[in-house]
């Protein structure tokens, strides 16, 4: 189709420049409506051809590198994932992703983010090596299986814009953080299950979570942490019975 | 070498009151949250019936008569509904929380909340059954 004929849609796109505005304003758009557009796409129009002064972030464009994460209509998603004709005729909202303080226009800042996961300590604990002569950790595909869809986790942080326990108590260690604490504690490489308990079986950690569900809906990689920290949480009362009974550990 | 944090001024979003009227699931999880209050009340009434029995065949009686009100009737329907969406919704969500192997066998989520709805059936038929046969 011509790009004349096309038609447009507009882009309400949330703007805040803290060298000037006090409170963030929405700004509209004129974009063409592409069918091979996605949401992300119609920002780069906006940047290259009518706006230089936007501001977002993106890099992949292929739903990998999780860093195109906003609100379209009040629902997290990444831009790179939505068609701009799914919104037609729009308008369609855009937001910086809730719960996170706002650096600029579309840009969010992510430390506590980063922070809570390595909280979580998310990577593989030993507690004793063993030497390389006794071969490689073998594991068998139901083992993986118990974890894999944890690790697909691509850390988007769509999970904690959905979170509304998080949006109230940011305090909160998250979705995500905790689904990637459980994918380690499920791999049966790892000795770090104690450890993480030991930082995660508290207010802020698994029991913090009351099971709305969202995160798992709005994860674009079919990740299901609501589920993860249901299993996390019968770990930690299954572990505090046997601490009562035995008197040992945690 | 040292650098200084660069801070700009964020802007942060209050979370408004009412956040939870801005999505059907939202609004979804509050109800659920707030059927805790019929199973709560359903405890109590449960310690109301044992004190008045404890108390003697009068004070049972007396209480009886005030649950055979119309009003207290309807009452009781709209709690015992809201209790049932609240079991109904908690064991559809258990296979989530439990994963059971058998050996290599994974137990398959329907069977596992299927387990939970035996159970219920199970528990209510025996009661059921002690109070039509005593």
């Amino acid at each position: 189709m011509a790009a004349e004929s096309m038609p447009n849609i507009t882009l309400e796109v949330l703007r805040y420049l803290p060298e000037g505005d006090a409170e963030p304003v929405f700004q509209q758009y004129e974009v063409p409506l592409r069918e091979d557009w996605v949401v992300l796409d119609a920002l780069n129009h906006i940047k290259d051809h009518i706006d230089g002064t936007l501001s977002y972030r993106w890099s992949c464009r292929m739903g990998v590198c999780g860093s195109c994460g906003m609100m379209i209509n009040g629902t997290p998603v990444l831009t790179c994932a939505a068609f701009l004709t799914s919104f037609a005729p729009g308008p369609i909202r855009i937001e910086p992703m809730a719960h996170f303080p706002v650096v600029r226009d579309l840009v969010v800042e992510v430390t506590d983010f980063v922070d809570k996961l390595q909280e979580a300590k998310p990577w593989v604990i030993r507690q004793e090596e063993k030497p390389l002569s006794e071969g490689e950790f073998r594991q068998t595909p139901e083992e993986l299986d118990d974890f894999k869809q944890y690790s697909m986790c691509i850390n988007c942080m769509l999970c904690y814009s959905a979170c509304p326990v998080y949006g109230l108590d940011q305090e909160f260690s998250g979705p995500a953080a905790l689904a990637l604490a459980q994918r380690y504690n499920k791999d049966n490489r790892d000795q770090g299950n104690a450890e993480r308990m030991e930082s995660l079986s508290n207010d802020e950690g698994i029991w913090g979570c009351t099971m709305v569900g969202e995160c798992s809906e709005v994860c674009p990689k079919h990740v299901d942490p609501a589920a993860a920290i249901q299993q996390y949480k019968l770990d930690g009362a299954a572990n505090w019975w046997k601490s009562l009974i035995t008197g040992k550990g945690k | 070498m040292s650098y200084t944090l660069h801070h700009p001024k964020w802007h942060r979003n209050a979370k408004p009151i009412f956040w939870w009227i801005r999505r059907w699931a939202y609004i979804g999880f509050i109800f659920r949250e707030l059927t805790s209050v019929a199973v709560a009340y359903f405890a109590i009434l449960l310690i109301l019936i044992y004190r008045s029995v404890q108390s003697g065949p009068e004070a049972y009686a007396e209480l009886l008569q005030s649950l055979s009100q119309p009003s207290m009737i309807a009452l009781h329907t709209v709690a015992l509904l809201t209790v049932m969406y609240h079991s109904i919704t908690w064991f559809n969500l258990s296979p989530k929380a439990m994963v059971v192997r058998l050996g290599r066998w994974r137990v398959p989520d329907l069977m596992i909340a299927g387990g939970n709805y035996a159970a219920w059936f199970a528990i209510s038929a025996t009661i059921a059954w002690l109070y039509v046969a005593g």
